[in-house]
């Protein structure tokens, strides 16, 4: 127990605030849940209580979402951008990561916390003229414009984080690997690379999770709702004027953010520590 | 290093050279990235800054030099100053709410517990599933008709549950509710990182203050709090950065309505610029993100800096 010794005042009111703030927190969620499962006639009607099914569940509307729009499509497409990102990301910011950590010293701190910085350049400061430089590159209205671009915050961010990852690595390790006749690169390679393991790791969750989140890219780049991401596709194209099907949005909703939540959760005190790093020792 | 004197002078001569060949596989290795981000990050900021004195549409192929002439036509513009003034208002309002929840969020959550773990997924839902999708969620949870909200609210006797407030439909509500989910959407992540903070400050210190007899507000305004300066700061720098330059809840929610009341400089720029075909002026309108993101940039060097020296 780490402070102060607690009064029973104060472990009630901690428990007041978990618990209000957890509730609070991942109400819409249940919200989601519940609506994806009622019937159209309990979810329209005023008079009914909302928080419980007053007729029977149904599965309607998850087969309205699979069978009569492009949800499956959208999760395809998000996968396979997906995919894409995160090798572009990899290749790109594994050896840069290295390289800032341990060959450049002292300016490759400086030109690291430089990239880092970029990270901040947000897309809604971008989007008018990339739209330009996507169309210019004849990539408009494909996966390939999200694929291209989302790498430019997937890489500065990953790099910090690797950066961190690497420095903990320690020196010796490499040095003794130089002793035994490899390579500088041949160290990297053999020996930083698999003990990064989970870095690497982090850095293949970050990403792909990052192209299930942004959008306001795939809002402008993509226009037709075939090449539409998940996260574009099912807020913007499963509304039909001022037609909702909240049944089958919110199970579209909830389909594609737990299994995200769970696996991002699961990595989340790494993307905290990149972001913290050189604030808190 | 585990280097002893004499090796060290025998290896000198070649040492330097390695540490040559060395920068030069890392100019080699970091190079591809650098290019890249200049290039993709590089090119569109500079693109932005031209289309902004230039007078680009959709269809337009030549380039003229207008120089202010955007400028001074958006800040003649009633909805760009609207959309402005908004910005600060949902940044500052958010961020207040969400610096005060967070706080009390991480010191609840601090001390181990039955239950912490589900606690904490819960707790982080907002932040780690798609916004857009959960920004949907709490269009539905607001509905005008179908409100649960509204609904609790009528059990309680709150409001008519014929005659309900329109939360997105009405401008003060519409703002607040932006706000308000926002803020639900900002909270988790700051959480996480003041636990951070609040975990690294050592034990004995808050101890040391209550055996000299601080009760548990004293210590925590008086030691923790003071304790927790800079690790506050960051979380509130990166709040700052995501609210100000986040269109996608107001997009979802309220497309900058009900007449521009909840309209931001992002969703603007995207109406203006892509919608409208207006590339410069869209462009112009973004350029005002700039002047928030230098200076949140140069407060986090002086974060990080002074974190350093310490």
């Amino acid at each position: 127990m780490a402070g102060p010794r607690r009064s029973p005042l104060t472990r009630a009111g901690r428990w007041v605030i978990v618990l209000g703030f957890a509730a609070l927190l991942a109400f819409p969620f249940y919200w989601m849940g519940i609506t994806a499962f009622k019937q159209t006639g309990d979810l329209y009607n005023v008079e009914h209580n909302p928080f419980i099914f007053n007729a029977a569940p149904t599965l309607v509307h998850l087969k309205l979402l699979f069978e009569e729009t492009l949800f499956l499509r959208w999760f395809w497409n998000t996968t396979l951008a997906g995919a894409a990102v995160v090798a572009i990301t990899l290749v790109l910011a594994v050896p840069a990561a290295w390289a800032l950590a341990r060959l450049t010293g002292r300016w490759g701190q400086q030109l690291g916390i430089g990239i880092f910085l970029t990270y901040l350049v947000p897309p809604t400061l971008l989007f008018i003229p990339m739209s330009r430089v996507v169309a210019e590159l004849g990539l408009q209205d494909t996966l390939w414009a999200i694929i291209v671009t989302y790498p430019t915050f997937t890489v500065p961010f990953s790099i910090w984080l690797l950066m961190g990852f690497f420095k903990a690595i320690p020196r010796d390790l490499e040095d003794a690997a130089l002793v035994d006749g490899l390579t500088r690169f041949g160290a990297f390679v053999k020996l930083v690379i698999p003990i990064s393991v989970s870095g690497i790791l982090t850095v293949v969750i970050f990403s792909f999770t990052l192209v299930t989140q942004e959008f306001v890219y795939a809002l402008t780049f993509i226009s037709s709702a075939e090449h539409q991401t998940v996260g574009v596709g099912v807020p913007i194209y499963l509304v039909r004027g001022d037609v909702y099907y909240w049944g089958s949005l919110m199970a579209a909703c909830l389909i594609t953010s737990l299994p995200i939540a769970v696996v991002y959760n699961l990595f989340l005190d790494r993307f905290i520590a990149g972001f913290t790093v050189g604030a808190v020792k | 290093m585990a280097v002893t004197g004499a090796a060290l002078e025998r290896a000198a001569p070649r040492r330097r050279r390695r540490v040559s060949g060395a920068t030069r596989l890392g100019v080699a290795l970091f190079s591809p990235a650098v290019i890249y981000i200049a290039a993709l990050l590089g090119l569109p900021l500079a693109l932005a800054f031209l289309y902004s004195v230039g007078d680009v549409t959709v269809g337009s192929v030549g380039y003229g030099f207008v120089g202010l002439e955007n400028f001074r036509s958006v800040l003649e513009s009633p909805s760009f100053r609207r959309a402005l003034a908004n910005s600060f208002v949902f940044t500052i309002a958010s961020q207040v709410v969400v610096i005060v929840c967070a706080n009390a969020l991480a010191l609840a959550l601090r001390d181990r517990f039955r239950g912490r773990g589900l606690v904490r997924f819960l707790v982080l839902l907002p932040w780690v599933a798609p916004i857009s999708l959960g920004a949907i969620g709490w269009k539905w949870i607001l509905d005008s008709i179908y409100s649960v909200v509204n609904w609790v609210l009528a059990q309680l006797h709150l409001v008519n549950l014929f005659d309900p407030p329109m939360w997105l439909g009405e401008p003060g509500l519409a703002m607040a509710s932006v706000v308000a989910v926002h803020s639900w959407r900002m909270i988790p992540f700051s959480t996480v990182i003041l636990l951070a903070g609040l975990t690294s400050i050592p034990k004995e210190i808050p101890e040391a203050a209550a055996v000299d007899g601080a009760g548990f507000w004293r210590t925590h305004f008086e030691i923790t709090l003071p304790m927790m300066r800079p690790i506050i700061n960051v979380a509130v720098l990166f709040g700052v950065v995501f609210t100000f330059t986040d269109m996608t809840v107001v997009y979802i929610l309220t497309r900058g309505g009900p007449y521009d009341t909840t309209q931001v400089l992002p969703s603007l720029a995207f109406q203006t610029g892509v919608l409208g075909s207006d590339l410069a002026e869209g462009a112009a309108i973004s350029m005002f993100l700039v002047p928030i993101l230098v200076a949140v940039a140069a407060l986090m060097l002086r974060v990080a800096h002074r974190a350093e020296v310490a």
